[in-house]
């Protein structure tokens, strides 16, 4: 459902830029090079004013767009923008989730999450419009009417309470990942166990994909009582380890001190050393 | 005997027969089930191969040359497996393997399980002075992937590093990377197990 990050680029492989030459390609003639700078400028966290300013008008860019009216350049700007942490690209990201573009939509949104700028809820609300009714397939796409799972996900980080009455009907959409999602958003607004044990028992799942996706969910929330649950999962190593990397990191105080770290800490890492 | 139990691993049709022929065959620890239990890392079976695991443990030592053998060059999967049985057995006759792989395997999962064994091998088992080269040998190869750029592999290295700091003889040099790696590691998690290992050691 999501389209390629563009991670499959590799640093070495890719063209040899510089802050600079990144910066500047985004106005290049050649929309490849847009493309893979604006990708490259995220990846490499160049947060410097002159790079955040170039992708936020690269967020209305009307020069690389698909046959099927994608625009590529937009995306990874969006995303870019979203791991340089600087809150002068959220109005141009809220304007991105009126996009025509689906895979903006869905960009911004996750963008949005990681910029924690509550800003953001109202118009990732409006994106709730007609609730589970209207959270249907495009026809002939890959895809639900709006990135669903970006936006109950950002909701929840997003610590957006007035949203709880238009999340909690999506725990029964006929998507199992956006029920993962509600879930998730529903335990972080309210705290309260059973949406954590709904995630656990999709671990149960017969669909691989799907455990992977809960596991990334209960590390994303932290939600300590499924630590065995998902030691004992039947996924890879690598998906439990990050999860329970999420559960440990709820656990530690922000500043870690020479303090011996607590119990439940401890527990933790037992299980992660258990994965190794 | 081992044999029908040997020809019921090869023979079975679905994944849970699979999983019960080896428990089976497992039960029976005999060393000559020892190539079928190896093989069984490669079926992408987990709960099968986690099965084979456990069996191949419990005998010990003397799995150790065929496993050392029949490592999966193709098979990341099959090959982690492998190395996490070497490492819990933790015959020293492992450690060029389990240095090879914790450096330059592709698959993080292969490292992490050979950074976790470098820690713990039964280093009294060789004479003197073959063990203190060994030791060192095992010491720089978890100081150096402890500054992998993967968090996860860095994690095990710590792991490792705390318990190769049961010997004295390298205590020092472990305690000064960790306090580095206290100092410097941008992720929390890897600085709670560094806080862990100095517990566990009583630094």
């Amino acid at each position: 459902m999501i389209e390629p990050s563009g991670e499959e680029y590799s640093a070495e492989n890719g063209e040899q830029l510089t802050k600079e030459l990144a910066i500047a390609n985004l106005q290049s003639s050649d929309l490849s090079l847009r493309y893979y700078s604006a990708w490259w400028l995220g990846k490499f966290r160049v947060s410097q004013p002159e790079a955040v300013d170039a992708l936020i008008a690269a967020l209305e860019d009307e020069a690389d767009k698909t046959e099927l009216g994608g625009y590529p350049l937009r995306r990874n700007a969006a995303r870019a923008l979203g791991k340089l942490g600087n809150i002068k690209a959220v109005p141009g990201l809220i304007k991105c989730l009126e996009c025509s573009d689906f895979y903006v939509r869905e960009a911004a949104t996750q963008s949005l999450e990681m910029l924690r700028d509550i800003r953001a809820v109202e118009p990732l609300i409006k994106l709730l419009d007609g609730g589970v009714d209207q959270a249907v397939q495009v026809p002939g796409r890959p895809h639900l009417a709006q990135p669903y799972e970006a936006v109950l996900e950002a909701l929840g980080s997003l610590a957006a309470k007035e949203a709880i009455s238009l999340i909690l009907p999506f725990l029964k959409h006929p998507v199992p990942r956006v029920q993962c999602s509600a879930g998730r958003a529903m335990y972080q607004l309210t705290q309260d166990p059973e949406y954590g044990e709904l995630l656990v028992k999709m671990l149960e799942s017969d669909d691989l994909k799907l455990r992977r996706v809960v596991l990334g969910d209960l590390g994303a929330i932290g939600y300590m009582a499924a630590a065995d649950a998902i030691t004992h999962a039947k996924a890879e190593n690598s998906f439990k380890l990050m999860a329970l990397k999420g559960l440990l990191e709820y656990q530690l105080p922000d500043k870690l001190d020479s303090l011996a770290v607590s119990a439940e800490a401890v527990q933790v890492m037992n299980l992660m050393d258990s994965l190794l | 005997m081992t044999e029908e139990l040997i020809s019921a691993v090869t023979l079975a049709e679905t994944r849970a027969q699979m999983v019960t022929a080896v428990k089976n065959l497992a039960a029976a620890k005999d060393p000559k089930a020892i190539s079928t239990l190896i093989a069984v890392f490669g079926y992408n079976n987990p709960a099968a191969a986690m099965v084979a695991l456990d069996a191949l443990i419990e005998l010990g030592e003397i799995a150790v040359p065929q496993l050392l053998e029949h490592i999966d060059d193709y098979n990341y999967g099959a090959r982690a497996y492998s190395i996490r049985t070497l490492a819990a057995i933790a015959d020293p006759r492992a450690l060029d393997v389990l240095i090879t792989v914790a450096a330059t395997d592709f698959a993080p999962s292969v490292r992490r399980a050979a950074a976790k064994g470098l820690g713990n091998l039964h280093w009294h088992k060789l004479s003197f002075p073959e063990n203190k080269t060994a030791i060192n040998r095992a010491l720089d190869t978890l100081l150096l992937i402890s500054q992998d750029t993967d968090w996860s592999i860095r994690y095990a290295a710590v792991v490792g590093l705390q318990a190769l700091a049961k010997i004295a003889d390298v205590q020092q040099s472990i305690l000064t990377r960790l306090k580095q790696m206290l100092a410097n590691d941008v992720e929390k998690a890897v600085r709670a197990r560094i806080q862990l290992a100095y517990t566990n050691c009583g630094f």
